[in-house]
């Protein structure tokens, strides 16, 4: 070993044009999270500590909020009917789930799907068709024996309406995953079916059920249309922020309403985390699927359960889109389509919800296309780990902020007298990139779920065989997460169409959304065409989930044949 | 380090390479040399640094410090795709929702080859794998021994220079397991291809490779031929993982003879250590003799079966020397010699260990 001298000092390390480019695309990931979250986040965060001049003036925001009796009334509010709102929802939720898992009742995938009607609707929908049924003028006030509905009630009737889907959902995923074999054990013991089902199922369920009591109770905490419409005098954080801002341009306290806001979501996120550390893996990979045994008595209970659920689902759902074909609510219940002349009742007519679908469209592709490619960096580069780490926080960060107040910090954000986005604020880019952000977490979590089951070293094989990445995420990675891009893309634009908390304080005189032009119609009194363009808002949601779902079809059957044996 | 004779340069060469992951050292400052056109099996438990050895050859985790060089190269910096390799993992890493045909050419496709070419190496390379005819299946529709011959073929489709073979045959079924060895085997001495192979089972790297490389604990313990390592265990370590040893405590008692409690045994292994030091002895249980002990055999001692396993082929025996009640010899005994000799649990038997068999190590 004479012939070279052996050199262990390395010549500087070259990067070959793959890594710049995946560094380029980490750096690009954390600029990109940090503009659309972070920084409006911080805009919010300091605007609570100035006064109107813009001056620092520390604490003084907030001592003002909280010796001001009307303004912090509103966090019992929020909370009271967030709590008696969870304590609803989880039950019912829990028994729709169980009913779906744990037995052999018909239609079960039927009565899944009718479950999730809720989804694909403004959360104000369910609160106009509790106008119409229990409202001044509503069919069944009598029920009331001279009640309101306007308030506490209302709200909570129309959230339970609103976060049932929500709580179902993370039920059925706890539910489903269940070991045969520990009931099989179980019953090799002699164990009586309440004890089964306190020391087995319940368990089993426990994280998923906690999960989903956290889920419901945010959802309740920051949703600001269903108090909008049927709150009354009731006042609760949501529409706080709402008034400080909109109507009395007083932006500082409506930042100190949001950091309220903000508040009880980011503790319900943190304590959940907390709890479902302690989570660990019941279910072995040898774990055997349970099939639920023969029962009639429990069968026929469950479905008339299930029924009784989706018929109010339906009931629901189904007045506020009956009463849009209404000519005069309650007096004369001929059908009519002037309703949807939207001209008529709002200056912005159906430009809105022509304004809604290209929002949608557009944060279902440039978001899909953002949220893919970011998940992709995160879980399959390895160059700069610290970044990637950081992005990863940072798309996991929307969670846990109401949409209200992320709007709040893009107004504060863009407005900025400093910030050269300024051109944007109330054009649909804002908009669409406010949409992308609320709705990052869900999505990237998508992503990022479908890219870990892939093969971990297809990167390394396509080193070897020196093919460059880029070509192996469009060959391989791409054709192989196509379902979860669906997902993703169906997701964003069906929550971009409906949302109205996110988009509230954004829009702009050319850019009004259908979901705010309810509002608006709303608060005009104008409740019929408030009621149509939510009905228009759902059959356009709808639409596109059933797009969806037959467009899964086709690429399963032309793309997606090499899953089958 | 000097292990090769020869004057010819090695295809490999790798200088005092350490890899650390946070506060775990998982190469301790390794150096190897790979001649061209071996087979060598990186060889050792589970952490024992041999996986982490063979990513950092590829460049998938490059080391912390220490220089690689590949065909005279210094490749120590290189990303993989400058390096010239091809790789097969123990999961295939088949691209799913590609064909056969699509796999095998993946890397070719990239190579601007003309669409005939390509086509015509993919059926060459499947033919040389064994599965002509098979290019327009799905990898889910194939076995597990078929999918890893797949990715044979897709990791020779460019001809690398060098092979580097991820335990590719730990998640297949025993008797594929054995029928792809010998095909692997002999494929590699077909073309010629330096190829490194990582595995945790010592049947598989005596009967594949070339050289083996024993590795615990971030370092190498021994570089040889399948029979120097199992002949001639440098370390106690290497001993007990290839193959079965018995240990026994012993101190030496003179130039070539050692002591095991009572019993004074001949050994010329002995002669490397000084007189009255305490070491360990290992002997091979199919070492042991039984048959045609005279008064002239060295090394007898007088035992009595304790158990005896059986283990199909051939009987495990659990012997007790007399002297030495504490201790425990292992001996294999074929079928016919337990017939023979009628050999029973608790009977008596005289065994005599040949000197040359004793392996002494430091202790």
């Amino acid at each position: 070993m004479s012939v070279a001298a052996i050199s262990t000092s390395a010549p500087a390390a070259r990067l070959s044009r793959e890594e710049w480019l995946m560094r380029l695309g980490v750096v690009l990931l954390v600029c990109w999270l940090m503009l659309v979250i972070a920084l409006p986040l911080w805009a919010l965060l300091s605007k609570s500590f100035q006064n109107a001049d813009g001056r620092f003036i520390g604490l003084a925001n907030y001592v003002r909020y909280f010796s001001t009796p009307t303004l912090y009334g509103s966090i019992l509010n929020s909370v009271g009917v967030a709590i008696v709102t969870t304590g609803i929802v989880i039950p019912l939720a829990f028994t729709y789930a169980y009913a779906l898992t744990r037995s052999r009742m018909p239609f079960r995938s039927l009565f899944y799907a009718g479950a999730m009607l809720p989804l694909f609707a403004p959360s104000l929908l369910s609160a106009i068709s509790l106008i119409y049924l229990f409202g001044n003028q509503g069919l069944l006030k009598g029920l009331l024996f001279g009640g309101s509905i306007y308030g506490p009630v209302g709200i909570i009737v129309a959230q339970v309406f609103y976060c049932f889907p929500h709580a179902l959902i993370i039920a059925v995923t706890a539910l489903a995953l269940a070991d045969a074999r520990l009931y099989e054990v179980a019953d090799a013991l002699g164990t009586r079916k309440s004890r089964i089902f306190r020391t087995v199922t319940l368990p089993g369920a426990k994280f998923g059920l906690i999960n989903a009591g956290f889920v419901v109770f945010t959802l309740v905490v920051t949703d600001f249309g269903i108090a909008k419409v049927i709150g009354g005098q009731f006042n609760v954080l949501a529409t706080d922020a709402y008034k400080q801002v909109v109507g009395q341009q007083n932006f500082e306290m409506g930042a100190v309403v949001g950091m309220v806001l903000l508040a009880p979501a980011v503790l319900a996120f943190v304590i959940d985390r907390m709890v479902q550390r302690r989570q660990v893996a019941l279910l072995s990979a040898r774990a055997v699927p349970l099939e639920p045994k023969e029962n009639r008595a429990r069968d026929i209970a469950l479905l008339a359960f299930c029924l009784f659920i989706v018929g109010l689902l339906i009931v629901v759902l189904g007045t506020a889109i009956w009463a849009s074909f209404i000519t005069y609510w309650p007096y004369n219940l001929t059908l009519t389509l002037k309703n949807y002349a939207f001209g008529a009742f709002d200056q912005s007519g159906w430009s809105s919800y022509g304004n809604s679908v290209a929002m949608a469209a557009g944060a279902a592709i440039l978001g899909t296309a953002i949220v893919f490619t970011g998940a992709y960096l995160v879980e399959k580069t390895k160059v700069f780990a610290g970044g990637r780490m950081i992005a990863h926080l940072l798309a996991m960060l929307p969670m846990a902020v109401p949409g209200l107040v992320l709007g709040l910090g893009y107004v504060f954000f863009v407005n900025a007298s400093w910030n050269p986005l300024k051109i944007l604020y109330g054009t649909l880019a804002v908009l669409v990139i406010n949409c992308v952000a609320h709705f990052y977490t869900v999505a990237h979590i998508t992503a990022l779920t479908a890219l870990k089951q892939i093969d971990p070293e297809f990167e390394s094989v396509s080193a070897s065989l020196k093919v460059p990445f880029w070509r192996t995420f469009r060959r391989v990675t791409v054709p192989i997460c196509m379902p979860a891009i669906l997902d993703i893309a169906v997701y964003l634009f069906v929550n971009a169409l409906t949302t109205v908390s996110a988009v509230i304080f954004l829009y702009g005189a050319d850019t009004k959304l259908a979901s705010i032009a309810i509002v608006h119609m709303d608060e005009a009194g104008v409740t019929s065409g408030a009621a149509a363009m939510a009905t228009v808002i759902v059959a356009t949601a709808l639409g596109v989930k059933l797009l969806h779902v037959l467009l899964d079809r086709v690429v399963f059957m032309r793309w997606q044949a090499w899953r089958r044996r | 380090m000097d292990t090769s004779t020869d004057s010819a340069p090695p295809f490999l060469r790798i200088r005092n390479l350490t890899k650390r992951f946070g506060q775990f050292t998982a190469l301790k400052d390794i150096s190897l040399d790979v001649k061209t056109g071996d087979f060598v099996c990186f060889l050792g438990p589970s952490g024992c640094g041999k996986t982490t050895l063979l990513r950092a050859i590829a460049g998938l985790d490059p080391q912390d410090e220490g220089m690689i060089e590949i065909a005279g190269r210094d490749v120590s910096h290189l990303p993989p795709a400058a390096r010239d390799f091809g790789i097969v993992f123990q999961s295939y890493a088949l691209f799913p929702n590609l064909t056969v045909a699509a796999n095998v050419g993946f890397g070719l496709v990239n190579q601007r080859a003309a669409r005939a070419a390509i086509t015509a190496r993919v059926a060459e390379l499947l033919a040389l794998v064994g599965m002509p005819e098979q290019g327009t299946k799905y990898p889910v529709q194939l076995s597990g021994g078929q999918q890893q011959r797949v990715a044979l073929a897709r990791a020779l489709a460019t001809s690398p220079g060098l092979l580097l073979l991820d335990e590719p045959l730990s998640a297949l079924d025993a008797r594929v397991r054995l029928r792809l060895r010998d095909e692997i085997k002999m494929l590699q001495r077909r073309l010629g291809v330096t190829t490194i192979m990582v595995t945790h089972d010592q049947e598989e790297a005596l009967a594949m490779a070339d050289t083996i490389v024993v590795m615990n604990q971030g370092v190498i313990e021994q570089v040889g031929s399948p029979q120097e390592i199992y002949r001639k265990p440098a370390t106690a370590f290497v001993a007990d993982f290839v193959g079965t040893m018995t240990f026994l405590d012993a101190e030496i008692a003179g130039p070539a003879a050692l002591r095991v409690g009572a019993i004074e045994l001949a050994c010329p292994d002995a002669a490397r250590f000084l007189k009255g030091s305490a070491v360990r002895i290992g002997l091979r249980p199919e070492e042991i003799r039984v048959r045609n002990i005279d008064s002239a055999t060295p090394n007898q001692v007088a035992t009595h079966v304790t158990t005896l396993d059986f283990l199909g082929s051939f009987c495990r025996a659990h012997l007790t020397p007399e002297a030495a009640p504490g201790v425990a010899i292992l001996a294999d005994f074929s079928l016919n010699l337990m017939r023979d000799l009628a050999v029973a649990e608790g009977q008596p038997l005289t065994i005599a260990l040949p000197p040359e068999s004793l392996r002494v190590f430091a202790k």
